[in-house]
C-alpha cells in the first residue's frame, strides 16, 4: 500500500511504534501481558483481536492517556506525550470527544486551534468529506459523519503516526465503506497507520501487517497473507494406533499433530500430501479431511467468533 | 508520496507556547455557551428583570444610600448575581465536556490541562462582563439609580474581579459531579448564597442567629465588599476574609479535582 516507505529505506529513524515488555494491570487483570512491538514508520498495521483483548489498553499507552504498569512505550523514540504535544501522532477514538453544541466547522477550527501548525480546516474537512455537512450541529450528524469528524480532527496535526480504535464500531455499510476509502486515500500518503479493529475482513483488507492480540498477548504478527495462510489449513484425521507423532509433525506442511487415543489429527497446509503419505506408508484408515476455514483460525488463534468470518469462509474454503 | 499532505519524516516539530491558549480558543467558547439560550437567560436577562422590578419600586427606590441611591444599591446586587451566575455555568461546561469526553479527546491534542483552565477563566470572565454591563446598562437606560459616575466603574469592576471566586466554584462543582443537571444545582446553589449574602434581601431584615449564620456564606463578604463603595462608612475586615477563606477552599477544591480527573492512570 505504501511501498514508497517501505522500512529497509528508514532504517535510520526511529521506529513510528516501540512497545518493551510493555505491560498494563488493572487490579488482578492484566489486559496488557508484556509485548514487545516495533512499528516502522509508513507500515499500515491492524491490531485484530476480540473486546477485551487488550488493543484500547495498548492504544491508551501510545497515547498517553494512560501508563504502562511496566515496560516502556517510544513513539518516534520520544516519550508518548511529548509525540502528542508536538502533533506526531493523532488518533480517532472509539466514541465520544465531541462536543454537540459546536457545528463541525467550528470542532475543526477549535481543535485546529490547539496545534503549533495545523492543516487549513477546509482541507482536512474535505478529504473527510464533511464539506456539505460543514454548518450542521454536532449533535445532529449521524454516527459515521461523526466519525469522520474525529478522523478529520486527528488529520489536523498532519500526524506521522494515525491511531484508530474501532474506527467502524457501529457504522452501516455505506458509513464504513466510506470512512476507509477516507483513510485509504490518506494511508497512500506515507503515513504510519495503526488501527484496532476485530473485523477479520477489515484487517484483512485494509492492513500491510497484522498484530493478532489475545487476552493482553500477541498471538500472531505477519502479513495479512501469512494470517489468512494461517488460517486456510486443513485437518486430516485417521485412526492409527501405533502413530509416531514426531515423524508426522516433520512431514512437509504440517502444523501440528494431536493424538487423542488411536486417533490422530494432523492439522497441515497440504492435505493431499499428508493423506497420500499416510495411504501409502502408514497404516492408518478411516482417513477425514475438512477445511478449517478463517473462522476457526480466528476462533482458535482469539479465542472468539468473527462476525466477519462467515462471509470469508465461502470464498475461501473449497 | 505525492499527496497533497507533506508528511515531514523528521520529529523536529515544536509545541505550542502558552501550553495551548489562544485568544480564538475562548471566542469559539463564548459562541458555544452564547448558544445556550436557556444560558443566556438564565444569566443575562433575569438579573435585568429583577433589577426592574425591585430597582425602579417607588416607595424606596430614591432613599438614599452613601453615596447614592436604593436603586443604584439594587443594580450593584443584581450585576453581581448575574456575574456569579455567568462565571460558575462557564466553569461548570466542564462537566458536560468530562461527560461527553471532550476532555478526553483534548488530552491527545498539545492543549495542556493549565491551559484549559484559563480558556475556561476567561470565556467566564467575559461571559461575567456581559451580565454586568447588560444590568447596568439596562439600569442607566431608566434614569433610577444614582451614583457618582466614578462608583459605576469602580463597583462594576469590583463585580468583576469578585466574580472569578464563582468561576472557581463552577470548575469545582464540575469535576466534582459528572452531570448534565449540573447547571440546574449551580442555579439552586446560586440562590441559596444570594440570600445567605443579603442580595435580594438586607440581611438586617434576619432574625440574629440567622444573621450570624449568614455572615459565614460565601457570598456575603463579596457581596459587602462591591457595595462599599457606594455604601461606605466603616470597613469590616471580615468581609475580606470570608472572601478569601471561601477562595481558597473553592480553588483548592477544583484543584483537588482537576488532578484527580487529568490524572493518568
Amino acid at each position: 500500500m505504501s511501498s514508497a516507505t517501505s522500512p529497509g529505506s528508514l532504517k535510520t529513524s526511529p521506529p513510528a511504534i516501540e512497545l518493551i515488555e510493555l505491560r498494563k494491570s488493572f487490579g488482578t487483570v492484566q489486559a496488557v501481558r508484556d509485548i514487545n512491538l516495533r512499528i516502522e514508520s509508513g507500515e499500515v498495521v491492524a491490531f485484530l483481536g476480540p473486546n477485551g483483548a487488550g488493543k484500547t489498553s495498548t492504544i491508551d499507552m501510545v497515547l498517553g492517556l494512560s501508563v504502562p504498569t511496566r515496560g516502556e512505550v517510544r513513539v518516534f523514540g520520544r516519550d508518548p506525550l511529548d509525540a502528542v504535544r508536538r502533533g506526531l501522532v493523532s488518533a480517532v477514538m472509539q466514541t465520544g470527544g465531541l462536543l454537540k453544541d459546536l457545528t463541525v466547522a467550528e470542532t475543526v477550527a477549535y481543535t485546529g486551534l490547539l496545534f503549533e501548525s495545523a492543516r487549513p480546516a477546509n482541507e482536512v474537512m474535505e478529504r473527510a468529506g464533511l464539506t456539505s455537512v460543514a454548518d450542521r450541529l454536532v449533535g445532529k450528524c449521524s454516527g459515521g459523519e461523526q466519525q469522520r469528524l474525529r478522523f478529520a480532527m486527528a488529520l489536523l496535526p498532519d500526524p506521522q503516526l494515525l491511531l484508530l480504535d474501532e474506527p467502524t464500531q457501529g457504522m452501516d455499510v455505506e458509513g464504513r465503506r466510506s470512512f476507509w476509502s477516507a483513510i485509504r486515500r490518506d494511508a497512500d500518503a506515507g503515513r504510519t497507520i495503526v488501527f484496532a479493529t476485530h473485523y477479520l475482513e477489515e484487517a484483512d483488507a485494509y492492513a500491510d501487517r497484522v498484530v493478532l492480540i489475545r487476552e493482553g498477548e500477541i498471538v500472531a504478527d505477519g502479513t495479512a497473507a501469512e494470517v489468512k495462510a494461517l488460517a486456510s489449513g486443513r485437518t486430516v484425521r485417521a485412526t492409527y494406533p501405533d502413530a509416531n507423532e514426531a515423524a508426522l509433525a516433520a512431514l512437509p506442511g504440517v502444523d501440528h499433530v494431536d493424538v487423542h487415543g488411536p486417533s490422530v489429527m494432523i492439522h497441515c497446509s497440504d492435505s493431499d500430501a499428508v493423506a497420500r503419505h499416510l495411504l501409502t506408508h502408514t497404516t492408518a484408515r478411516d482417513l477425514e479431511i475438512t477445511a478449517r476455514g478463517l473462522e476457526d483460525a480466528f476462533v482458535a488463534l482469539t479465542g472468539t467468533r468473527s462476525r466477519s468470518a462467515n462471509d470469508e469462509r465461502e470464498a475461501i474454503t473449497p | 508520496m505525492s499527496a497533497p499532505f507533506a508528511t515531514s519524516l523528521n520529529g523536529d516539530r515544536g509545541f505550542p507556547r502558552w501550553g495551548g491558549f489562544k485568544f480564538a480558543v475562548v471566542r469559539l467558547e463564548l459562541r458555544r455557551q452564547l448558544r445556550n439560550r436557556r444560558t443566556v437567560i438564565f444569566t443575562v436577562a433575569f438579573p435585568i428583570f429583577f433589577f426592574l422590578i425591585f430597582g425602579l419600586n417607588k416607595v424606596y427606590a430614591s432613599e438614599r444610600v452613601g453615596q447614592g441611591n436604593v436603586s443604584a444599591f439594587i443594580m450593584i446586587s443584581m450585576a453581581l448575581y448575574g456575574a456569579i451566575l455567568s462565571t460558575s455555568n462557564g466553569g461548570a461546561t466542564v462537566s458536560v465536556e468530562r461527560l461527553s469526553g471532550w476532555s478526553r479527546q483534548l488530552r491527545i491534542t498539545p492543549l495542556q490541562p493549565g491551559a484549559y483552565i484559563a480558556v475556561k477563566m476567561a470565556t467566564s470572565l467575559v461571559l461575567g462582563l456581559v451580565a454586568i454591563v447588560a444590568v447596568y446598562v439596562v439600569a442607566m437606560f431608566t434614569h433610577k439609580p444614582s451614583m457618582p459616575f466614578a462608583l459605576w466603574i469602580a463597583t462594576g469592576a469590583t463585580i468583576w474581579i469578585g466574580s472569578l471566586l464563582f468561576a472557581a466554584y463552577g470548575l469545582f462543582i464540575g469535576y466534582l459531579l459528572p452531570s448534565e443537571n449540573v447547571g440546574q444545582l449551580i442555579g439552586f446553589s446560586l440562590m441559596l448564597f444570594s440570600f445567605g449574602g443579603g442580595l435580594f434581601i438586607p440581611l438586617s431584615q434576619f432574625s440574629h442567629p440567622l444573621r450570624v449564620m449568614a455572615s459565614y456564606t460565601p457570598l456575603y463578604g463579596l457581596n459587602q465588599l462591591v457595595h462599599y463603595p457606594l455604601v461606605q462608612g466603616s470597613f469590616n475586615w471580615g468581609w475580606l476574609a470570608n472572601l478569601v477563606a471561601w477562595l481558597i477552599i473553592f480553588t483548592v477544591g477544583a484543584i483537588w479535582r482537576f488532578r484527580k480527573d487529568t490524572a493518568r492512570v
